[in-house]
């Protein structure tokens, strides 16, 4: 921080270099059956022919990924055997050698290089505003920080254990690109997403619309809606050759050999339920609370039987339907048409009127978002997918700022269940206020000024409260053995009010925009 | 930003790596019978938790000395006595006497963890935070990267929160002792450095700089007036203090006389496994240790330990000023961890306090012999299944502090002082000694690297299983007697011009 010139990148490297021994000396640390699973599918990919790969059944952890993602993990394989030869046995359920955590651990640390890459395309890519400010200053440094150290995947990969890094490293590669103009080459990263992880279909629609409007269509008309004349065939050839290759590269084996139906069931598997074990704080939690909250009036009025109410066991964990005792019982299709609903005015806007590459970033915020707040069976964990884009908002104007706070606390603290253990609990604690200080005050610095509102203010000091509350108090009281998922239903409920707030004022500020540019025209 | 909000963040980073690293195995872990460091401060909690005080230091039907007997200065005990009452209220059989001999459980090693981090945060990180903002020189910017490397230092992380042990306890006492003597409040300074001498006898080690700082300042002001009320203000604080700590033994002599027997270990013998001092490094070439009786060795080391400590405390009475004072004190505690006798390996942590504070005005003699410290403390990592973390933050911190503290591009002969070496070499005026430097650096990680990899990797001979340990440690004793000459030249040889202006200024 000896005042280094702002062109040169050492910050940077520093930034990447520290994050990246923190993610080292997570090694030790708690992990959970992702590990096993992720193992599992080293193994499998390891022992099996193509054709075996998604029929392969000796672990209950089969393999639902697409193709392209068991592909790496055969990559991966062949460096694990140099560390451990019986990680790679189908047999060898939950094995955890040292030499195995060591390698699974820096297995997701290196292929994090693609994110670190990916940050510092997205921050050459971020407006500058002019006048000289010191280094921690600059949009591009809080940006780089606020990606690189960002809680969630901290907590999410490094500690709990997946692979989000390289894959959020592709996704923001290819906002970059189309940040920078290079269509392309977005395209072409976003389909080899969708090979590796089928949950960024979600924010599918962002890019069809955008890629069909922005790039195949040439030219806007002077109030800004679509020319139909300007349609380029040879563009929209491009798109389709590029996006039909990759598909055909990773499903086209599998297809040869009749197997797709049988992939597609183990990528859309519609038998778990509506909410995960923990239920992740969106719309569903809200109106699972509701529910309750209605029944047990309804027994306490004595207008309900008790005896006639289905058995809505809440006890966490172990159950995969939520039956609904008052209100009607939600099928897939209605998350469906719920999610599709959400995100249609904001895919809409962007086709109308087009504000380019940041409109685009903003819907697919929306579509993250929206699939979150409706989706079937979200994870708590699907959060990220909203915060990391947004990130790049945020940075750039002072109302996205707000909205990325109030988005980014809840839904890091809504990450918290994730650990239990009580070794970690300090670890996401710090790691917690580290980024939530950061975040706030770089951002409030930058913006010169505060950022949020009393209430809102108010809203965030209760996380606290609440964290207190269920980790602390509550386990000393004695409902912890008559009631234990009580902890679980308030964080999760608390935090779904200031993600559904965020939700709306983010779709506000993109209505309003749409308003702003229609009062301009008249 | 705010300094508030960079400090903060320093200071969390800090606590993550130390609570990281905490996740770790601790000495002794589930090797039974003796176990480590982490069942003798088990031990103690359950010793002082059940036993009278006049019982805590002699050997006893229910205090066998020889099972990790009590061996620390009183405030340590009563330490123990705290922690083993909030141990009593969690879980009883932590503490039971005679049938927690032993115990090893999560929850107990958690809570073991969480003593350590909670006397951290009270005591040592504090005083960093107000040594680098009040006493410290240079930008707002500065001050916080001087925070920040620290807090970062490996040594003693691995040491308290992988090994298992209280240094920040006592480091972070003599550190408050620096604070005040920094800030001109002798009397709190001098306050803190007794308690943290009562909490560890190991910081007699930084003692007799505090010694000569003030009595040199009470010289200063005048024996015949202000100094004489001075010293007799600091005597009394320091007398009554002693007092206080040791209330409970004062009624026998005989009490007293065997805690000092307990605290001074004379008979275990000149020094113990392989430690990167003098002694340890020359028994490689003469076997000194069979040589010579106990007593003489006794006797040698303590006048080479004497003989070493003089020119500074010397220069020290003569000139106390702060920047003497914090050279007195590294060259102190490096002349004992060189030439006294019972030195451990971990010891290196009392010079590497005073060393972490000069870290702003020598940048890179000070990261060179931090990150020599922890290399020499490698085979006990290595022995308590540290590696990993041991590694890593070796590697963070010394990229951290190079790169924050820009201490490659400020090692010019100027600002390393290296003036009177200049005055050796009058054969080779050419010679560009900030270079020279720059190079025995870059030379000294890689052979430091090669070892570690060596100590790791290879199998040692059949004929010389210490063969790598013992590398390690001569190895690291070469950077110490050479950092111990260097920081000797600089305390002895006047500081250049622009030390000087700075000095009135902040006067």
């Amino acid at each position: 921080m000896a005042t280094p010139r702002v062109d040169d990148w050492s910050w940077f490297l520093a930034l990447a270099l520290g994050v990246s021994f923190l993610k080292c000396i997570l090694i030790n640390t708690y992990h959970s059956t992702d590990f096993e699973v992720h193992r599992n599918w080293l193994a499998i990919a390891h022992s099996f022919p193509v054709s075996k790969w998604y029929h392969e059944n000796t672990s209950e952890w089969t393999l639902d990924y697409p193709p392209l993602f068991a592909w790496f993990e055969y990559g991966l394989s062949h460096v694990a055997q140099h560390f451990d030869k019986e990680m790679l046995v189908v047999q060898n359920l939950n094995y955890t050698s040292p030499a195995t955590v060591l390698f699974q651990r820096l297995s997701v640390i290196v292929t994090d290089m693609v994110f670190i890459y990916a940050v510092k395309e997205c921050c050459r890519s971020v407006r500058e505003e002019k006048g000289s400010k010191d280094l921690l200053g600059h949009p591009f440094f809080i940006l780089a920080a606020l990606l690189l150290w960002n809680f969630g995947l901290l907590i999410v990969d490094h500690i709990h254990f997946q692979y989000n890094g390289f894959l959020f490293g592709i996704l923001l590669l290819s906002v970059a690109r189309h940040l920078q103009g290079r269509h392309l080459e977005g395209a072409l990263l976003f389909a080899v997403l969708l090979n590796l992880k089928h949950i960024y279909l979600y924010i599918a629609p962002a890019y069809g619309i955008f890629l069909l409007r922005s790039y195949c269509f040439t030219e806007d008309n002077t109030d800004g809606s679509v020319r139909w004349s300007s349609f380029s065939p040879l563009r929209l050839v491009a798109l389709g050759s590029i996006v039909i290759s990759v598909c055909a590269l990773s499903f086209g084996p599998f297809i040869a050999m009749g197997q797709l139906p049988q992939v597609l069931s183990r990528l859309f598997p519609f038998k778990r339920g509506l909410c995960h074990a923990y239920w992740a704080p969106n719309v569903w939690a809200l109106y699972n609370m509701v529910d309750k909250a209605l029944s047990v009036l309804g027994v306490r009025l004595k207008l309900l039987d008790v005896a006639k109410l289905p058995k809505a066991s809440m006890t966490g964990g172990l159950v995969q339907e939520f039956q609904h005792s008052i209100l009607p019982s939600v099928s897939p299709s209605i998350t469906l048409i719920c999610t599709l609903l959400s995100i249609m005015p904001a895919v809409l806007s962007i086709w109308h009127r087009p504000r380019g590459a940041r409109g685009f970033l903003r819907c697919l915020v929306v579509c993250a978002l929206g699939s979150f707040m409706f989706g079937w069976h979200v994870h708590e964990k699907a959060i990220i997918m909203a915060i990391l884009p947004f990130s790049i908002l945020a940075v750039e104007s002072r109302e996205d700022a707000g909205i990325f706070l109030m988005l980014t606390t809840t839904g890091h603290y809504s990450l918290f269940p994730l650990l239990f253990t009580a070794a970690e609990l300090p670890i996401k604690v710090l790691l917690m206020l580290l980024f939530t200080l950061y975040s706030f005050t770089s951002l409030k610095k930058l913006f010169r000024g505060s950022i949020l509102n009393p209430l809102e203010t108010t809203y965030l000091l209760g996380l606290v409260a609440v964290e207190i509350l269920c980790e602390v108090v509550y386990p000393l009281s004695p409902w912890q053995h008559t009631l234990p998922f009580v902890p679980l239903l308030v964080t999760s409920v608390y935090c779904s009010l200031g993600v559904s707030y965020s939700f709306i004022r983010l779709y506000v500020s993109l209505l309003r925009q749409d308003g702003t540019d229609k009062h301009k025209q008249l | 930003m705010e300094n508030w909000s960079l400090v903060s963040i320093c200071v969390l980073l800090g606590l993550t790596a130390r609570w990281a690293v905490s996740l770790n195995s601790y000495s002794g872990a589930g090797k039974p019978p003796m176990f480590g460091d982490y069942e003798a401060q088990r031990h103690w909690q359950e010793v002082t938790y059940n036993l009278p005080v006049h019982e805590w230091y002699f050997n006893t039907t229910d205090n066998n000395l020889n099972y990790w007997g009590l061996d620390y200065p009183p405030l340590t005990a009563y330490h123990s006595l705290l922690c083993a009452h909030v141990a009593k209220l969690i879980n009883p059989d932590w503490v039971e006497l005679h049938a927690s001999r032993g115990h090893e459980s999560y929850g107990h090693k958690l809570f073991m963890r969480a003593t350590v981090l909670v006397a951290d945060l009270l005591i040592y990180i504090p005083a960093v935070v107000l040594y680098s903002f009040y006493i410290s020189e240079g930008s707002n910017k500065k001050k916080v990267c001087t925070v920040l490397c620290i807090l970062l230092y490996p040594g003693l992380i691995l040491i308290d929160y992988g090994h298992f042990q209280y240094n920040s306890i006592s480091l972070g006492l003599a550190l408050w002792g620096v604070v005040g003597l920094g800030l001109g409040w002798d009397v709190l300074g001098s306050l803190a450095f007794v308690l943290s001498l009562n909490y560890k006898q190991m910081e007699l080690y930084h003692s007799l700089p505090f010694f000569c700082y003030l009595l040199g300042k009470c010289f200063k002001q005048g024996l015949a007036g202000r100094g004489l009320f001075l010293l007799v203000k600091i005597a009394v604080t320091v007398l009554v203090t002693f007092a206080l700590c040791w209330l409970p033994f004062l009624s026998d002599p005989g009490q007293v006389l065997q805690v000092v027997h307990r605290l001074f270990p004379v008979g275990r013998g000149l020094f113990e496994d392989k430690v990167a001092n003098t002694w340890c490094s020359l028994n490689v070439l003469i076997k000194i240790k069979t040589i010579l009786s106990t007593d003489t060795q006794l006797y040698f080391s303590l006048t080479t330990t004497l003989l070493a400590i003089l020119p500074s405390s010397i220069k020290l009475l003569m000139k106390p000023t702060l920047w003497q004072f914090k050279l007195a004190l590294v060259n102190s505690s490096l002349a004992f961890f060189l030439f006294s006798f019972q030195v451990h390996e971990k010891s290196i942590l009392l010079p590497a306090l005073p060393v972490c504070l000069l870290l702003n005005d020598l940048p890179l003699p000070a990261i060179w012999f931090l990150h020599a410290s922890t290399f020499s403390m490698l085979p006990l990592f290595l022995k308590d299944g540290l590696l990993v973390p041991c590694v890593v933050t070796s590697l963070a911190f010394l990229f951290f502090a190079v790169y924050l503290l820009s201490a490659l591009e400020h090692c010019s002969e100027d600002k390393l002082r290296l003036g009177p070496y200049r005055r050796l070499l009058i054969c080779m005026p050419h010679m560009d000694l900030g270079r020279v430097t720059k190079w025995k650096f870059y030379f000294s990680i890689t052979a430091m690297a090669g070892l570690s990899f060596m100590s790791v990797a290879l199998a040692p001979p059949a004929q010389l299983p210490d063969l790598f340990p013992l590398l390690v440690s001569v190895f690291s004793y070469l950077h110490f007697l050479g950092l111990l000459l260097y920081f000797n030249m600089v305390q002895i040889a006047e500081p250049p011009q622009s030390v000087r202006k700075n000095q009135k200024k902040s006067n």
